[in-house]
């Protein structure tokens, strides 16, 4: 049965990578059934740690005080299923509202605090601290902040010292996107080692 | 389907067939063949060059065989490259390695195995290393298949080490809590109390009769934080709610994609060291001397950025040779 599953994986997995040469029908029906297999084992999932484990094994919790506190999520939940009918299908804005409440509200102070401030106070900080090092790394940090300010800022037409100062704050932007996008070709090299790892090592056992 | 094609098919599936059932096992290059391999690479990225140049531009798929190859062979290939371990990947392995025995760290599991190959390597040099120091651990989930890669790296520290298997007792060194949805609601409960937010653990064992859960009740009992993170939720979540608000100490492990949005927080001092990608990852097995996958890739890692490099090189010198040719 293992050896099925791994013959079946493979196949799978050349399937998809067929896409690289053009679009065609085993890549269609590989991505089609791993699209149907998702599907289903999120649901399946759901089932089990939402609807079993977390309410129907809480509920039951008789040491908990605060269990029926579960009923508001199984009643806003419930709601949300009434999008399906047109007359009623008004009250699944409640549970929306409710999530789209809680979240925005969490993450104004979050976002706020660990994105905004946090950063903030760990850029404004003596520039002459530690060895020569960490001097030209601080001086960095500060010029790149300062210019890539000045390159957003749009009241002042980008001139003179000004506009050298963009011009930087735009270079710094494209070192900084060049980074990002040597990390993301990094990352998509290591699933495509994953997969050809499988393939030669699983698969065909010609790894060690 | 074209004439080319069906060939071109027929040549692969028996290619694979042969490597299958023909192919010596384990296969390895001898170094006069590694390099001999290297030199016709160059050899074909010289012709590509010189037809780019004359006006005759490869197609993109030459491109993909090429990435891809690059990407196989080292895999056949017995040399190792030398991996410098970087600061940050330092300060987190001195985090862990300066916890007592008997420590608790709580690691989160939130990736799939799409990004398993960047991160599983960190999870199971992470959890052989805990094991092996006695370290407990409390393996947590907030994508739904995060608990199964947690399971699977438990798995991958007893085969390494059989041992293990008879001294490492579920319940008691470590537990797995599971999966739980809410995103960053969970981390905000959790620090609160644990228990509400996983009343039972994965195998449906009630979270009191857990001995290793016995007293913990909330991050403030939880030495370290471990995320493993690949997307939302993760690193940015646990730091925003665990971190800021909680006060937990916390070090990472994300994909590459992943790594430059997590820098700020390494700065900022937020958290303590990260592993970025699988760079990170091979850097973490030296440190930590359990030698893995990700070691194992570097070569591969390495071929395959060198290809990249050169391809931008040719479209560059194309690029300007033609402007040149339009001035």
């Amino acid at each position: 049965m293992e050896a099925f599953g791994i013959w079946l994986a493979a196949l799978f997995t050349i399937g998809i990578i067929s896409f690289l040469y053009k679009d065609n029908v085993l890549y269609r029906v590989c991505e089609s059934v791993f699209v149907g297999v998702s599907a289903g084992y999120w649901f399946v999932t759901y089932f089990w740690d939402n609807l079993y484990r977390k309410f129907y094994l809480g509920i039951n919790d008789t040491t908990n005080p605060n269990r029926f506190f579960l009923w508001v999520g199984v009643i806003l939940g419930v709601l949300m299923l009434t999008r399906l009918s047109g007359k009623i299908g008004w009250l699944s804005r409640w549970p929306l509202a409710f999530v789209v409440g809680a979240t925005a509200g969490l993450y104004m102070i979050a976002f706020f605090v660990s994105n905004a401030m946090m950063q903030v106070s760990s850029t404004i900080m003596p520039i002459f601290r530690g060895g020569w090092p960490m001097i030209i790394d601080n001086t960095i940090l500060a010029l790149g902040v300062v210019c890539g300010l000045v390159y957003f800022f749009f009241s002042k037409e980008h001139k003179g010292a000004f506009g050298a100062a963009s011009t930087l704050g735009t270079w710094f932007l494209m070192v900084t996107f060049g980074a990002s996008f040597g990390y993301t070709v990094m990352s998509r090299m290591s699933l495509m080692l994953g997969r050809f790892d499988f393939l030669f090592g699983s698969w065909l056992g010609m790894l060690k | 389907m074209k004439r080319g094609e069906l060939i071109a098919v027929i040549t692969i599936v028996c290619g694979l067939l042969a490597c299958k059932f023909l192919a010596p096992k384990p296969l390895q290059f001898s170094p006069a063949v590694s390099l001999w391999i290297i030199i016709l690479m160059a050899l074909a990225c010289l012709i590509i060059l010189y037809l780019s140049i004359k006006g005759k531009p490869i197609e993109r798929r030459v491109v993909f065989i090429f990435v891809g190859v690059s990407l196989i062979l080292p895999f056949f290939m017995q040399f190792r490259l030398p991996i410098k371990v970087s600061p940050e990947v330092q300060a987190s392995y001195d985090v862990i390695a300066a916890l007592p025995p008997g420590s608790t760290v709580l690691v989160s599991f939130d990736y799939d195995p799409p990004s398993a190959p960047e991160l599983q390597p960190m999870a199971d040099a992470f959890v052989k290393y805990a094991f092996e120091h006695d370290l407990k651990i409390i393996l947590v989930g907030l994508w739904p298949q995060g608990p199964q890669q947690a399971d699977l790296s438990v798995e991958a520290a007893f085969a390494a080490n059989p041992a293990l298997r008879e001294k490492i007792r579920y319940g008691i060194d470590y537990v797995n809590l599971g999966f739980q949805s809410g995103n960053e609601f969970v981390i905000l409960r959790m620090g609160e109390s644990f228990k509400a937010m996983f009343p039972v653990d994965q195998r449906y064992t009630l979270y009191d009769s857990l001995p290793l859960m016995k007293n913990i009740r909330n991050f403030s009992n939880v030495d370290l934080g471990f995320n493993l993170s690949a997307g939302r939720p993760g690193t940015t979540e646990w730091v925003q709610v665990a971190v800021d608000r909680y006060h937990l100490k916390m070090t990472a492990g994300n994909t590459a994609v992943q790594a430059p949005l997590v820098y700020p927080f390494l700065k900022s001092g937020q958290i303590i060291g990260m592993l970025g990608g699988m760079t990170g990852a091979a850097e973490f097995e030296i440190l930590t001397e359990k030698p893995g996958k990700a070691m194992t890739y570097m070569l591969s890692q390495t071929f395959a950025h060198v290809i990249v490099m050169v391809f931008i090189v040719i479209g560059n010198v194309v690029y300007f040779r033609s402007r040149k040719e339009q001035a």
